[in-house]
């Protein structure tokens, strides 16, 4: 870490033109990092202060910058080989752009992402494939996510064109009737189009898919909220089953807290491009200290009348600001209701707040707020 | 009961008929040559007063049975090939196309289900809540203005009098929400279909903020005006929020009503016991999730019998062969229960395990 950080001062904002150059040796010794199994007891993913800003211009001929989109503004968390880690948030709160710069589909502005020890931002050619074939994305459309000219056989052999050392050419047919088995459906599908399946078995080709290449990580952007609820729980529950069975580690994006708290073992709730607050499904939903995530959890509608009386609702009033602007310190003081003029000079660190600190209490754990104070918003029962 | 005597005024000529009832309806779509059953006998009925969720997954027939109520269905090809539909004790579906437009908005309104597409984008909110007034009442132009402030206002839209010139896409999601709320109650209907008015909003956790202050708006406004709502959704936690009374629909039925308590607590169809036991509940973290087994039915083939008995575990032979009647659902002792029925063969074991 102590080497890495070193680098931070000319590399602050990497371009492609000084990440292209990596000696061989290095490239190797990066491509054999990511090969290798995690090491025990360490985490598969690491993220350090990942900052993405989009920018602003003006201008036709001479653009300048006027601004930034600030969608993720220093964001850190670690990720575990086997575990769920679940982020939620409003739009725009910048989880979409988390999961984007996790596949290195965007280049960071600036922060760290290492996978097994080997900062992926920095990483280029052999070393970001490898990583590459490690970490795969299930989407949020089924409908548009799929190819509508491309057999399901097509679609899900595609990643083996890419990587063909996965699966040799005569091998790949039979690879994919496996996946298809895998994931619940007709191995004999293999000709069929996507418009000849329903949305659940579309995700089920999605998550094959995403299964294709063996990898470790799977980022899962809203993959179920386009589903009907009938079918949601089939997917879930394959999910968690192809979970178990590859000791898959997920990064599982979704809106409905009540589906991401059945899935995930540690969540994370983000609001305008940082991490509100962080820790395990029961710190979060059982002990919340930071008032954006009360407010969020009083919101969920229980499907119980009977909860309806004796659950109490905090009602959040406005809209998220624009994160091109965002607020004076606390970035969620315009709609909290404790906010004191220390919220908005002071930004709030994600730490364990001092009240807390040394408590065995599940409210211990890390908040980004100034007056965290736990709150029981579920009822649980 | 209760809410009936509380309005007189909108109940039928004999002072005991329902605002709204819905008999045997029956909607089909003629697609090339094949003939797709959207609605196969729907029945149900509204109080002045009372909200009743209308709950089905997509292609349950939910949205058409609303669309039939308002006498707006694509038609052709859709085609109400039988059933009536009493508003205030008239058989609407014998009303002539011109009376059936004087209802529309002054009577019965509806809250579509994606704001920004149900918007015009080239025309003001203030001049779209105001052709409610121009339309309806020949109101003046700078009278319409007045009044669309008004609701603005009503639906609580922050700084009315300098928002009334906006146009839509300068409105948040929430925002536009609310002024679909807010045209539906420009002539303060007697009855209010809402086409999953909150699904749309977002797909984040904005729409369960933002949705919980748009129902808690629109059971205010229900209570103030003493309205009929009609809240069709595939939610069932909004359902438990909001509703009094909820009927179940699976391929084009109801497959089951119930007051809303009861209906959670003692489901009477397996379908419901499924879409309950399937949700992910906040406050409980299980291990593995209950699915319903398959896909809902293609509505060009929908199965002989009961038409849920291919996902059904509980299914006999009986099932396949006899479209099961929606019964009334009685105690053990043979008790009636109010407002409860289920169409099920087997209603009996289901309620009780």
């Amino acid at each position: 870490m102590a080497e890495l950080k070193k680098d931070d001062g000319n590399d602050a904002t990497p371009n492609v033109s000084d990440v292209e150059v990596v000696d061989a040796a290095t490239e190797d010794e990066a491509v054999a990092a990511v090969e290798a199994p995690v090491a025990q007891g360490e985490p598969i993913l690491q993220v350090r202060n990942l900052v993405k800003h989009f920018p602003l211009t003006q201008g036709i001929l001479f653009k300048k910058q006027i601004g930034a989109v600030k969608a993720v503004d220093g964001i850190s968390f670690d990720l575990h080989q086997g575990e769920t880690l679940g982020i939620v948030g409003e739009s725009g709160c910048g989880k979409s752009t988390v999961a984007k710069l996790l596949m290195n589909l965007e280049r960071a502005t600036a922060g760290e992402i290492f996978y097994k020890g080997q900062d992926i931002t920095k990483l280029s050619g052999r070393a970001l494939k490898a990583v590459r074939r490690n970490i795969q994305m299930v989407f949020q459309d089924p409908y548009t996510s799929l190819n509508p000219r491309m057999t399901v056989g097509d679609i899900i052999g595609e990643p083996f064109d890419i990587h063909p050392e996965v699966a040799p050419k005569g091998d790949r047919r039979r690879k994919v009737q496996d996946l298809l088995d895998v994931v619940g459906l007709n191995p004999e599908y293999i000709n069929r189009y996507p418009h000849q399946f329903s949305g659940g078995q579309r995700q089920r080709i999605g998550i094959a898919r995403g299964l294709a290449l063996n990898p470790e990580i799977i980022i899962c952007d809203e993959p179920v909220s386009a589903l009907d609820v009938s079918v949601q729980a089939q997917v879930i529950n394959l999910m968690e089953r192809l979970q178990d069975e590859f000791n898959l580690s997920y990064i599982f994006i979704a809106h409905d807290l009540s589906i991401v708290r059945h899935i995930s073992d540690r969540v994370g709730v983000m609001y305008l491009g940082k991490m509100a607050e962080i820790g395990t499904d029961e710190q979060i939903y059982e002990h919340p200290t930071h008032p954006y995530t009360q407010a969020l959890l009083s919101a969920v509608p229980v499907p119980d009348p009977e909860a309806r009386e004796r659950r109490e609702r905090l009602i959040l009033t406005g809209d998220v600001p624009s994160p091109a602007n965002p607020p004076s310190g606390c970035r969620f003081r315009t709609r909290c209701w404790k906010a004191e003029d220390k919220c908005a000079k002071e930004v709030p660190l994600l730490a364990i707040p001092e009240r807390f600190k040394g408590s065995d209490s599940p409210a211990a754990h890390e908040s980004a707020c100034h007056f965290a104070e736990e709150k029981d918003v579920v009822g649980a029962a | 009961m209760t809410s009936l005597e509380m309005a007189p005024a909108n109940t039928g000529p004999d002072g005991t008929a329902p605002l709204l009832e819905v008999r045997d309806l029956h909607v089909e779509f003629k697609v090339r040559d094949a003939v797709t059953k959207a609605v196969n006998g729907v029945n149900y009925s509204v109080n002045a007063g009372e909200t009743l969720a209308v709950l089905g997954e997509s292609g349950s027939g939910k949205s058409v049975t609303a669309q039939a109520i308002m006498g707006i269905l694509d038609s052709p090809p859709g085609r109400i090939s039988k059933g009536q539909i009493f508003f205030q004790g008239q058989d609407i579906l014998a009303l002539a196309e011109s009376e059936r437009r004087k209802l529309r908005g002054a009577k019965m309104a509806m809250i579509f289900q994606d704001a920004l597409s149900s918007l015009n984008p080239v025309l003001s909110v203030g001049y779209q809540l105001g052709e409610m007034f121009r339309a309806h009442q020949g109101m003046s132009k700078k009278d319409a203005k007045v009044k669309a402030i008004e609701l603005m206002d009503r639906v609580r839209i922050p700084a009315a009098k300098q928002r009334v010139g906006d146009y839509p896409h300068q409105f948040s999601g929430g925002m536009r929400q609310r002024i679909m709320i807010a045209m539906a109650l420009a002539l303060e209907p007697d009855l209010i279909i809402a086409d999953e008015p909150t699904t749309a909003l977002d797909v984040t956790v904005q729409a369960q903020v933002v949705q919980a202050q748009v129902m808690d708006l629109l059971s205010e406004l229900q209570r103030e005006y003493n309205m009929g709502l009609i809240l069709i959704t595939h939610d069932l936690g909004v359902v438990a929020d909001v509703a009094d009374k909820i009927a179940v629909m699976y391929a084009g039925r109801i497959v089951e009503t119930a007051p809303v308590h009861e209906l959670y607590k003692r489901p009477a169809h397996p379908y419901t016991r499924g879409l309950l036991d399937s949700i992910p509940r906040l406050d409980q973290k299980g291990h593995e999730l209950y699915a319903i087994k398959g896909l809902p039915p293609n509505l060009l083939q929908i199965p002989t019998g009961c038409a849920f008995n291919p996902r059904c575990n509980k299914a006999q032979d009986i099932c396949r062969t006899d479209v099961p009647a929606l019964v009334p659902v009685t105690e053990e002792d043979g008790t009636e229960l109010v407002g409860r029925a289920s169409a099920c063969h087997f209603w009996k074991e289901t309620i009780r395990g």
